[in-house]
């Protein structure tokens, strides 16, 4: 060793955390909780809406009814537990792949549709007034986050700010920024980095030649935890733990949600251009919504009679958020001035009663 | 009224600012102890303690998207850029989250956030010190240019970026941070934003700037005069939305226009400015309309810089030349 016995003075770990094996069986106790049957079942019910959700979403797209749509497949456990263990008052900052997260805090399914059907009213939320829009530049969202969460700490609001972004935005500096600058001030913030193993044709081994995305928090003071993705329990742990941290006044932490996207990236994405159908086939066997499953029926919290049930309820609620997505008003184009500013200056007023067709040039 | 430089005024314009609103937050790099590289937070810390004036770690694009999610709760974040040309890793957040938040989300988040700079050459600074690129923020629909040109505008303009509801990058013209001084009263009112100011009246040609070159083109104005020619000259101050109306007003009167401004000429605002003359006030040109601006160049390093910006002698031949056209 050429370090010549020089002295270790530092040593950092990074932990995993996995409780339901891919045939939804225990690894480890589970925590508290668990026991919680109307939980559990709420997290599954969720994870289906958003499943069914995507597959009409799809088909919407496919027959030209809806615009560009990113799905969930497969990571469906991922933003429906990150959301599930916030408060009502904390503030979601998403990717644009996570409308799991925005369903579960209340955003209607048809302004979902509205934002991919590209009209902005989609990004209005009758819902959580507070949360951002679903953002589109990679990882730009990050620094709203510490801001949104500098706010809270300012006010003294015990709030926690919640960012939720990929794998490959964990390649910007805006996510190490906005990660330094919380490390620094000790922010009420949680970083959630969805690691589906894929930024649209680059696999992780191409975005970064860490062993972890986890580590990536020690860098900027805090811990980091790696989290089985696809196990939704974990998951639910992991936010839980990390956003009560947080809300203490203890600190952000960053969960690295391992997981893989079944689907193509979006809807103009043709993933076997890059992976096999064999990988995919493999990863099926992984999946959240089944093992989730498995272990409930296992544990007769889950019947076949609510798995029907639950089908039927979905069935009907994406098919009434459908309609009402397609019977929604068409917008007057000189709308889009709307909300540029608080107050429209003159010169774009003109602007706006041309496009109206008020004459005015 | 105390006599005080612009940089001051800036100064005077934060501290009474955060006096009158809680939600005031100033951040930046070196904002806190130091005051700021130019001294415009100078004090500011002291009195209002470091969680309202913070020193952000150095990352820019931090700073600004820093303010977009403060601004979001409805802080009133003003975070400072050190230099212009270190602005560019913040036009990511300023075109893509701070200009359209409010119309992303139809009014539900808005983001009242200022981003100040120090703007122009001509203080013999180091490379990437002394950019003047306001026309690209200016391309940006949803934001806030502005510009002040002298302590009391800048004291009273920074108050109104301050208040504004909507995103403004406020951009502080370097070279007379300190060369120029005036009366700045302290009562905490603002000047209205979107408005061009009329620094001189005059029938014969109408001179058009922002920014540290009023300087210059307020002295083309007085050679001019010297020459039996009444120069109107016009302080923009807000480049985006900009006052077209006086822009028109004043040409339809004297029917010749000079535009001044010290950034690069190709795509530069003169351009805008020329573009709504030629679409709005031809019938009453009596010359083309001319611009004086920066070559399309590299801003260069201290020796050669002066030559880059326009010159009172290129203005008064601009005006000249408009006055002699046919
Ligand atoms: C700043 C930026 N660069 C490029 C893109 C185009 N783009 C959209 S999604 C994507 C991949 C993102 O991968 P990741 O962060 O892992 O998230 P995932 O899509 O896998 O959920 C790219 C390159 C973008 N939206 N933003």
């Amino acid at each position: 060793m050429p370090d010549g016995g020089l002295p270790v003075i530092a040593h950092f770990e990074v932990r995993h955390r996995n409780y339901l094996a891919p045939d939804g069986s225990i690894n480890r106790p589970l925590p508290p909780f668990a026991s919680d049957a109307g939980l559990l079942t709420a997290l599954y019910r969720a994870m289906m809406l958003l499943r069914n959700f995507d597959r009409k979403a799809v088909a919407l797209q496919r027959t030209g009814r809806l615009g560009t749509y990113a799905v969930s497949l497969g990571q469906e456990a991922v933003s429906v537990s990150v959301a599930s263990a916030m408060r009502e008052e904390d503030v979601l900052l998403p990717s644009y792949r996570d409308n799991g997260a925005l369903i579960w805090r209340g955003v209607k399914l048809e302004e979902i549709l509205l934002f991919w059907g590209g009209d902005e009213r989609g990004n209005h939320f009758s819902g959580p007034v507070q949360d951002f829009p679903f953002c589109v530049p990679v990882g730009s969202q990050a620094p709203h986050a510490a801001g949104v969460a500098y706010a809270f700490k300012l006010r003294k609001q015990p709030r926690v700010a919640v960012c939720m972004f990929g794998d490959g935005a964990t390649s910007k500096g805006d996510v190490y920024e906005a990660m330094n600058f919380a490390g620094v001030h000790k922010m009420p913030v949680v970083f959630v980095a969805t690691n589906n193993q894929w930024a649209i044709s680059v696999p992780l081994r191409l975005q970064t030649g860490c062993e972890t995305l986890a580590q990536k928090a020690i860098a900027a003071g805090f811990i980091g935890e790696q989290v089985d993705g696809s196990d939704v329990v974990a998951m639910r742990a992991a936010a839980e733990d990390a956003i009560a941290a947080a809300r203490e006044g203890q600190g952000p932490r960053f969960i690295e949600a391992v997981t893989y996207r079944l689907g193509d990236h979006t809807t103009s994405d043709d993933a076997l251009r890059y992976r096999s159908a064999d990988e995919v086939q493999a990863r099926w066997k992984e999946e959240p919504i089944t093992r989730l499953r498995s272990y409930l029926v296992g544990q007769k919290m889950w019947s076949k009679a609510e798995e029907e049930q639950l089908a039927a309820e979905c069935h009907e609620r994406v098919e009434a958020a459908v309609e009402r997505y397609l019977a929604a008003e068409p917008r007057r184009p000189e709308t889009m001035f709307d909300h540029l500013y608080a107050e429209l200056p003159e010169v774009y007023a003109a602007q706006r009663r041309e496009l109206a067709g008020e004459g005015d040039a | 009224m105390p006599e005080m430089t612009l940089v001051e005024a800036v100064n005077l314009a934060l501290a009474r600012a955060m006096e009158d609103d809680p939600d005031v937050v100033v951040l930046g790099e070196d904002v806190g102890i130091n005051g700021g590289v130019f001294r415009a937070t100078v004090g500011l810390q002291a009195r209002f303690g470091p969680e309202r004036v913070l020193d952000t770690p150095l990352a820019e694009l931090l700073i600004s998207g820093l303010c977009v999610g403060m601004a979001a709760q409805r802080l009133k974040p003003v975070g400072e850029i050190q230099f212009m040309g270190f602005l560019y890793p913040c036009i990511d957040q300023l075109v893509n989250h701070a200009s359209r938040i409010r119309n992303r989300t139809q009014g539900r988040l808005t983001c009242p956030m200022v981003l100040r700079t120090p703007h122009g050459a001509g203080i013999r600074a180091p490379e990437h010190h002394s950019e003047s690129t306001e026309a690209m923020l200016a391309h940006i629909p949803g934001l806030r240019v502005v510009i002040p040109s002298s302590p009391d505008r800048a004291y009273g303009l920074l108050l109104a970026a301050i208040r504004d509801p909507d995103p403004v990058v406020f951009l502080e013209p370097t070279r007379i941070y300190r060369a120029a001084k005036g009366e700045v009263e302290d009562n905490g009112e603002a000047l209205p934003l979107d408005v061009a100011f009329v620094l001189r009246e005059g029938r014969d040609v109408t001179l058009i700037s922002w920014g540290a070159m009023l300087k210059e083109t307020m002295a083309a104005a007085d050679a001019l005069a010297a020459d039996g020619i009444a120069a109107e000259v016009i302080d923009l101050a807000t480049l985006k939305p900009y006052d077209e109306a006086t822009v028109l007003g004043s040409v339809a009167k004297t029917g010749r226009c000079v535009i001044v401004h010290e950034a690069t000429r190709t795509g530069g605002f003169g351009a805008e400015i020329a573009a709504l003359i030629a679409e709005r006030a031809l019938t009453s040109l009596l010359a083309p309309v001319a611009r004086v601006t920066g070559y399309d160049t590299v801003i260069p390093m201290a020796r050669l810089e002066q030559h880059m910006m326009p010159s009172v002698g290129r203005i008064v031949t601009a005006a000249r030349k408009a006055c002699q056209f046919s």
